[in-house]
């Protein structure tokens, strides 16, 4: 499953961010985002996930290849490790949970509520989501947020497995994965120009293209 | 589609709040009543298919804006619209949620409350069909509410002012019906219009909540 992106621009409100951007994302392909805060890549990885319909250009990505994970976990409190993640595994099709607590070693937390865990056990909660939706495409917004190191090191194994198996990874992180064969794409030369016309929210592209999924 | 009703089911409960409170406050309203018109039964009889009405109408907005905010608040509901679930599905696991635990304990309250306020004998039946009938639409109108507010802050109040416009059709039919039973007329033509209108409600709103959705989402 290859993700192609062509002359795509990015709309973040009314505002454009990111403008004129190529490029491929071919299976067993990591590739890591950089760019200053604010240069649009939450921005890109939420208009490559269907969130927000592209201001211009296109994505050539099956509709239901891709898997978004942002700045949120979408963790309910009330739930337990295990039920939070049992949750997503049954909307996607039901895998067994029980390999995605091992890699992120949360075997021992499974039957604790979510609103009892640190930040960080939050997040490989979150991360473990990724082993249990079975989808090609990971767009990853931040991941290594309130990680440890050792544990940057085991989602980078997570995502290197993910990779050779074929499938593709976009990632937009400040910290060294140390991923062998990640490529680098600096998202900063393809700011929008601050004069290019914001233009009405009632009149633009934005609003005649298809409803994102 | 299951999973999603089965986790919002076990929040609800797990959550207390939204779920014993509008019984809560559907008890407080109706017995207020007395208390503002006087004891004198009959007039009590007259307008207690109005007050019961109004008063599980007003119970079930106050947890409306539950629906979406909690799920848009953590990011569930980035992660819901990136599943492989349609969203006009989500919406109606949703609303359907909702109604199972705001409408249906209030409609199985009702008569219990209809004795407070001396609702006349035949009138039971009709109260518990009625409601029954009449909440869902309630729930999925409020659900249409809850996705055009769903990114605004405080975002309750205008949730009210846009819905409670919405139910008055849904208000005046199931009213109406109870009041026929209870002056012993027949009360089948509203309690018909009060099911199509829930008929409608149920099978259009989904669509029109989950584009308010996106567009709030993006």
């Amino acid at each position: 499953m290859e993700l192609r992106v062509h002359d795509l621009a990015c709309r973040r409100g009314e505002v454009t961010v990111i403008e004129g951007l190529n490029f491929r994302l071919a299976p067993g392909d990591c590739l890591v985002l950089r760019g200053p805060n604010g240069s649009g890549k939450t921005t890109l990885l939420r208009t490559l996930a269907g969130l927000a319909p592209p201001a211009a250009g296109r994505i050539e990505l099956d509709e239901d290849a891709i898997l978004y994970a942002g700045h949120a976990d979408g963790i309910k409190a009330q739930l337990t490790v295990a039920e939070n993640l049992a949750f997503w595994a049954r909307v996607y099709g039901g895998a067994d949970i029980a390999p995605a607590l091992a890699a992120f070693r949360l075997g021992d937390l499974r039957d604790r509520q979510a609103q009892h865990l640190s930040a960080g056990q939050k997040r490989r909660l979150g991360l473990a989501r990724l082993k249990v939706c079975p989808r090609p495409v990971w767009a990853l917004d931040e991941p290594t947020v309130s990680l440890d190191r050792e544990t940057v090191a085991t989602f980078a194994d997570v995502v290197a497995d993910h990779c050779t198996a074929g499938g593709s990874a976009i990632i937009a992180t400040h910290v060294d994965l140390g991923i062998a064969g990640t490529r680098l794409l600096d998202i900063a030369p393809f700011r929008a120009r601050e004069d290019g016309d914001a233009g009405s929210p009632f009149l633009d592209a934005a609003f005649d293209a298809e409803p994102a999924r | 589609m299951m999973a999603l009703l089965r986790r919002d089911l076990t929040l609800a409960l797990r959550s207390g709040g939204g779920f014993g409170l509008s019984l809560a406050f559907f008890l407080i309203v109706v017995t207020l009543v007395p208390f503002g018109v006087g004891p004198q039964t009959a007039t009590l009889a007259g307008i207690a298919p109005g007050i019961l009405w109004l008063g599980a109408l007003l119970a079930c907005l106050l947890s409306l804006d539950r629906i979406f905010q909690l799920d848009f608040e953590d990011g569930s509901l980035d992660l819901l619209a990136t599943a492989p679930l349609p969203l006009e599905g989500v919406v109606a696991v949703k609303a359907l949620a909702h109604w199972l635990v705001t409408g249906l304990p209030l409609t199985l309250a009702a008569p219990v409350l209809g004795l407070l306020l001396n609702l006349p004998d035949g009138a039971y039946s009709w109260l518990l069909l009625s409601l029954a009938t009449g909440t869902p639409a309630l729930s999925f109108l409020g659900a249409f509410g809850a996705a055009l507010t769903v990114g605004l802050k405080r975002g309750g109040l205008l949730l009210s002012l846009l819905v409670l416009p919405l139910y008055i059709p849904t208000l005046i039919f199931g009213a109406e019906a109870v009041r026929r039973a209870a002056d012993g007329l027949s009360p089948a033509t509203p309690a018909m219009i009060l099911a199509a209108i829930t008929a409608a409600t149920v099978a259009l709103i989904p669509y029109a909540a989950a584009a308010a959705l996106r567009i709030n989402l993006k």
